[in-house]
Order: C-alpha cells, then sequence, then structure tokens
C-alpha cells in the first residue's frame, strides 16, 4: 500500500560506510528483490527500511511521508526473519496475536485476524502448538502468518528461505509468490542471496554489490542486458561464460559473455570454438558440457534433452550472435 | 554356525556393553560421593541418636530420639519436654536461618538480574566489568567478612563516618554487635558478595535467548518493559530457577560469614552455627549431629517444595 522512496541513504557503523549512497523508488504494491553477494549490504538496506538501524545521511518516505525517525512499530511494516524469530515460549496463536494483544485491541477482531491468517497458510491446525513442535517449514509460514496479522503496508523478507531445504524452499517460495498475488496493494521487499529466487519473484530486482545499487530492472532487463560484468555474472544459472584475451578480441570487446543456453553445438569445423569435453553433467532436462577450448576456464555449454556426448570428444561451438555479452575494459557493455 | 553360537562368539550386546563402560566412568565419582557425602551424611544421623560426646565419639550408646525430643513426668506429675524440638535457641537459629535465606536470595535475584541485563547489553569495556563484577564472589568470605567488619565497625568504620557526614545518622551504630542490626549488617554483606554469582547464571540464562526475537517484539512494537515481563523472563525463568535453587542451599547453610561478623549473636545465629557450637564449644556431640540431621531434612523439604511449585526441569528434558 505504501510507494518507498530512498535518496541518497547511507549507513555507516564508525568509520565503515557499508551503504554508499543509495537512490531507489519501490512502487506501491511492487515486490522488489534485494540481490547480491553476501557482505553486500542487501540485509543492511532492509534494516534501514525497517527501521530496526538507523540511517547515517540521506532521507527515506514511504507514501511522500519521512520516516527516517520513525520506530518500526510506526512505519507499518511487518518482517520476516530468516531465523523466523518466534516467541519459543508462546503458542503458534499467541505468537500472531501478540503484537494486538498487547495494543490493547478488542479480542474478537484479533481472533478473526490470526484465524483469517492461518486459514490463508493452511496452518490452522498448529494454532495450539509450541514453536519447537513445528518443522521449518511450518515455523516459517507461522513467522508469515504473525506478519500478516500486523496487517502491514510494506512486507519485509530477510532470506526468509535460507534455512529450509530444498524442496521446501521451492514450495515455500511459491507460496509467497501467491501471497503477494492475494495481497496485491502490499509492497514486498526481500532480501535473498538466491538469484533463482530473485527471478522467480521479482517484479523488479535491485542488484547490490559493496553497499551501492549496481542495477535496478526487472528479472528480463537484468537477464538480457545486464550493465556490468557483475550482474551479468550474478544473474542466470549456470553462470554466464567470460572470455577474455584473444576470444574477447575477436568480437571486439575487453570481455567477452556468452550464456550456457546461448551456446550452440555445430557440425565439426563450423564453429567459432572448438574444444575437449572435459567433463559433462547430466541434469535429465538438461545437460552441461564443460568444453576444454584454451580459455581460463572451461566453457559450460548448455544444451536441453539428452545428449550423448562422451567425455573426451572434440565439439565444434557456435555462439549465438543475437545473445552474446560484450564488455569494454571497464566492465561496463558496449553497445 | 547357527545364530545361537553366532551370538554366544559376539558377547554381551552393544546396549550391555556401553552400560558397563558408563557404569565404569561413573564409578570414581560414586565412591568419591559415598565416602564425602553420603558415609558423613549417614554417621551424622546416627550420632544423633547416641550419647556420643566429643571426648566420647566411638563407645555412644543407642538412645533412640532422646535428643529430638525427650518426655519425663516428674514425681509431681509434670510432665518436662526436653530436647532441640523444645529448645527456643533451635527454633532462634532456624528463624534467623530462613529469613536470612529469603531476605538474601530475594535481594540477591532482584540485583542479579539486574546486573545481568546490564552486562547482557553491548557497551564499551564489557568484558572488563563481566571480570571485576565478579571479584566480590572470588574474596574468601573469610577475608571479605573481615573486610565489612572493619567498615561497620562502630569507632574506626567507614560506613559510620560516611553515614554521619551525609546527617543519614546521628550517632554511630554498632552494626554487627546491636541485636537491631546485626542481622542487616549480615544481609549487606552477603548480598554484595553473592549478587554476581546469581548474575553470571542469569547471564548465562539471557545469552541463550535469541537476538532476533527482540527485533520480532520492536516490529511489534511492544514496549521494552513489556518485552521483559513477557518475553525475556519467560524464556530465563528455568536458569532462574535454577540459580534460586543453589543460592537457597547455600544460604540456608550459611556459616562463615555469621560466625566471623557477628560471632555469638543469638540475633544471627543460624543452624549451622548452633550445631556447631552444641557439637564442639558445648561437647554435645549428638544433640549438635540431631540439629544438622533437622537443618538437612529443612533444607530437603525446601528445596523439593520449590521444585515441585516451579516445575523446575532441572533434567533439561523439556528443552
Amino acid at each position: 500500500m505504501a510507494k518507498i522512496e530512498l535518496k541518497n541513504v547511507t549507513k555507516s557503523y564508525g568509520a565503515v560506510e557499508v551503504i554508499k549512497g543509495i537512490d531507489l523508488d519501490i512502487k506501491k504494491g511492487e515486490f522488489m528483490v534485494f540481490v547480491g553477494p553476501s557482505g553486500c549490504g542487501k540485509s543492511t538496506l532492509l534494516r534501514l527500511i525497517s527501521g530496526l538501524e538507523e540511517i547515517t545521511t540521506g532521507d527515506m518516505l514511504f507514501d511522500d511521508q519521512r520516516v527516517n525517525n520513525l520506530v518500526p512499530s510506526d512505519r507499518g511494516i511487518a518482517m520476516v526473519f530468516q531465523s523466523y524469530a518466534l516467541y519459543p515460549h508462546m503458542k503458534v496463536y499467541d505468537n500472531m496475536a501478540f503484537g494486538m494483544k498487547l495494543a490493547k485491541q478488542d479480542k474478537a477482531a484479533i481472533d478473526k485476524r490470526v484465524r483469517d491468517a492461518a486459514r490463508m497458510l493452511q496452518i490452522e491446525h498448529l494454532l495450539d502448538r509450541l514453536p519447537r513442535q513445528l518443522s521449518g517449514g511450518q515455523r516459517q509460514r507461522v513467522a508469515i502468518g504473525r506478519a500478516i496479522v500486523r496487517d502491514p503496508r510494506v512486507f519485509l523478507f530477510d532470506e526468509p528461505l535460507s534455512n529450509l531445504d530444498a524442496a521446501l524452499r521451492v514450495a515455500t517460495r511459491l507460496e509467497i509468490a501467491k501471497l503477494h498475488e492475494t495481497m496485491s496493494d502490499v509492497t514486498m521487499i526481500y532480501v535473498t542471496h538466491d538469484q533463482v529466487e530473485a527471478m522467480t519473484l521479482a517484479d523488479r530486482i535491485a542488484v547490490l554489490r559493496d553497499g551501492r545499487l549496481e542495477q535496478l530492472g526487472t528479472p528480463a532487463e537484468l537477464y538480457e542486458s545486464p550493465n556490468s560484468v557483475f550482474v551479468a555474472g550474478f544473474i542466470g544459472s549456470p553462470k554466464m561464460n567470460f572470455l577474455k584475451g584473444k576470444f574477447a578480441e575477436d568480437k571486439g570487446c575487453a570481455t567477452l559473455g556468452a550464456r550456457p543456453e546461448h551456446i550452440d553445438i555445430v557440425p565439426e569445423g563450423t564453429g567459432d570454438w572448438s574444444g575437449e569435453v572435459v567433463h559433462a553433467e547430466d541434469l535429465g532436462s538438461d545437460n552441461y558440457l564443460f568444453v576444454e577450448i584454451g580459455a581460463d576456464e572451461p566453457l559450460i555449454v548448455r544444451q536441453p534433452g539428452k545428449l550423448a556426448i562422451p567425455q573426451g570428444s572434440k565439439v565444434s561451438l557456435q555462439p549465438q550472435p543475437q545473445h552474446l555479452h560484450r564488455f569494454g575494459a571497464d566492465d561496463r557493455p558496449l553497445r | 554356525m547357527t545364530d545361537q553360537t553366532l551370538g554366544r562368539a559376539s558377547g554381551p550386546s552393544l546396549k550391555q556393553r556401553r552400560q558397563r563402560a558408563a557404569f565404569w566412568f561413573l564409578a570414581p565419582m560414586l565412591i568419591a560421593l559415598f565416602f564425602v557425602a553420603a558415609w558423613p551424611l549417614l554417621r551424622t544421623i546416627w550420632f544423633s541418636f547416641t550419647d556420643a560426646t566429643l571426648s566420647n565419639l566411638y563407645d555412644a550408646e543407642w538412645i533412640g530420639f532422646d535428643n529430638y525430643l525427650q518426655t519425663r513426668e516428674l514425681s509431681s506429675g509434670r510432665v518436662v519436654y526436653r530436647g532441640t524440638l523444645v529448645d527456643p535457641a533451635w527454633w532462634n537459629a532456624v528463624w534467623n536461618t530462613v529469613r536470612f535465606s529469603f531476605v538474601s536470595v530475594f535481594f540477591e535475584t532482584i540485583f542479579g538480574l539486574i546486573v545481568a541485563l546490564v552486562m547482557n547489553a553491548e557497551f564499551k569495556g564489557r568484558s572488563l566489568v563481566r571480570a571485576a563484577i565478579l571479584i566480590p564472589w572470588a574474596i574468601p568470605t573469610i577475608v571479605s567478612a573481615k573486610m565489612w567488619s572493619w567498615m561497620l565497625n562502630d569507632q574506626f568504620g567507614i560506613l559510620n563516618d560516611i553515614l554521619l557526614n551525609l546527617g543519614l545518622i546521628s550517632h554511630r551504630i554498632a552494626w554487627t554487635a546491636t541485636p537491631e542490626t546485626a542481622m542487616t549488617a549480615v544481609l549487606i554483606v552477603d548480598i554484595w558478595k553473592t549478587t554476581p554469582f546469581m548474575a553470571l547464571l542469569i547471564l548465562a540464562g539471557l545469552q541463550m535467548v535469541p537476538r532476533d526475537i527482540y527485533e520480532a517484539a520492536r516490529i511489534d512494537g511492544i514496549h521494552p518493559v513489556k518485552v521483559f515481563f513477557r518475553v525475556t523472563l519467560p524464556l530465563i525463568k528455568p536458569a532462574v530457577m535454577v540459580a534460586v535453587i543453589f543460592r537457597m542451599l547455600d544460604a540456608l547453610r550459611i556459616f562463615d560469614l555469621v560466625y566471623v561478623l557477628t560471632p555469638n549473636s543469638a540475633a544471627t545465629k543460624t543452624m549451622s552455627v548452633i550445631s556447631r557450637e552444641n557439637m564442639i564449644d558445648f561437647d554435645k556431640f549428638a544433640y549438635g549431629a540431631a540439629q544438622s540431621t533437622l537443618l538437612f531434612a529443612i533444607i530437603a523439604v525446601f528445596v523439593s517444595l520449590y521444585i515441585w511449585l516451579g516445575r523446575v526441569d532441572l533434567g533439561g528434558e523439556r528443552r
């Protein structure tokens, strides 16, 4: 329900500046994902928005109202923590109702809100249990439920899936996506280091690096036209291949990027590059070939379906020219 | 090879072997405990049913419950009761001990909690403060009792000097000698001495509380005071309960501080002090043993009551 503006926001701990001036507009009802490697400042940025940490300089506005000095509970936010942060001695129901109860709200209203949220997340049968009696996935759903009960303007997620196993991560990711559909006017900000979560959930992604905003855009924009080598390498799995030296010079750039899915295997002698298959990974739906073409690292080639290319065979490779990424010496793309 | 011979060849099962190993690991401790705890306790209980004196320990004769309660009908027809259960000096000591224990443990818990909360916060020089705060506890009781007895001294004590200069008292008070203030003096020293211990045990409990739930509470907009009572306190309750039991056990058998600070004052004489007095000073060894036995029983009752009331989970199974 809120549009959020960050104006040249910085954050320092003593002499160490962890957020180095970020300008960012988050639209009302948008699902914004902050992504980046560990230590890039994405969690700090989320904590600045939540009010758990104070901004050192700059301004933050929620719906054009300056919130720099508002405490978290007055900002109309709810937060889901990586570690769930449930009160261990309270039953699920009390965990969800605690804030409202202490705010002296009407009992029937509290009950309705808690039960509605529980129904939405299918945790009604867990309301009488203690957190320690729940599985990780259930705990995270309770944490999300507690956030829903707060009826926030802004929903903050701090790496909510990191403590879950792979299967649960996919399932919970889906539920968060559904939650965004049902609560379409609530702004959601989601922090992750996992680019798959970022790509699947986000309306827009903010890639952070060293406390600065590296690139802001839709998942497709980041995938198709990354505006630095860093973003190109961070978005996409498996990672984009980067070629330097003569491979790059041939295409007139300092660094040449080619995604594994954009390299074709062509008949012997017709491709730009050729080499020996040194390793192959069969994922069932895809094959990843690691081809030694004389670059710094083996080139990863992704081929759909079953592909019987034995290790050690010679292949000829041709990148799809419309999907090549050419970067200059400053790591910025050449257009 | 049949199953039977296979079973015999492998000897005792894994479980049996583990139990046997556990027993051997425990054996030294069990033996030590028997000699330093069980045997003296049983001997004391036995002595309490005899007429033993210090000079005649080994030829003591069994006299039943006479040390506890003895009735004799005089020729006039009057019935006279004797024994520790009708000894006003004993009941005075019981009252002193219980009063001392409750008051001291109460204040130690409150102060310990406050100190622990402060030490749990982040501030510069925290580790130094944590070390410094243990000093009162690390000083031997005899030394701190002597130290305090000088500070509390009516003629030369610094405490009287300060209070006089501040105009809080009009004349010097003999803190340890006056019956009205003797118990207060003992309490002050004991609280000063053992608050650090309490604080340390509670601090250990506080550090188990995950930090992020405080952030969740901030987002929920819950007042810090309410967070303390509704979140922190319930979560550190087990640690506090254990700390209180430890201190209660300690306080109910207090001896050294009272013995050094206020010797021979009826206002502070505790169960331990009076039983030692009977055993050694008055050569009524069996009588003192009976009082020691009662002391043991009273402590056992208090602790079981406390565990039962507080449902303390000493085994840690609920965690």
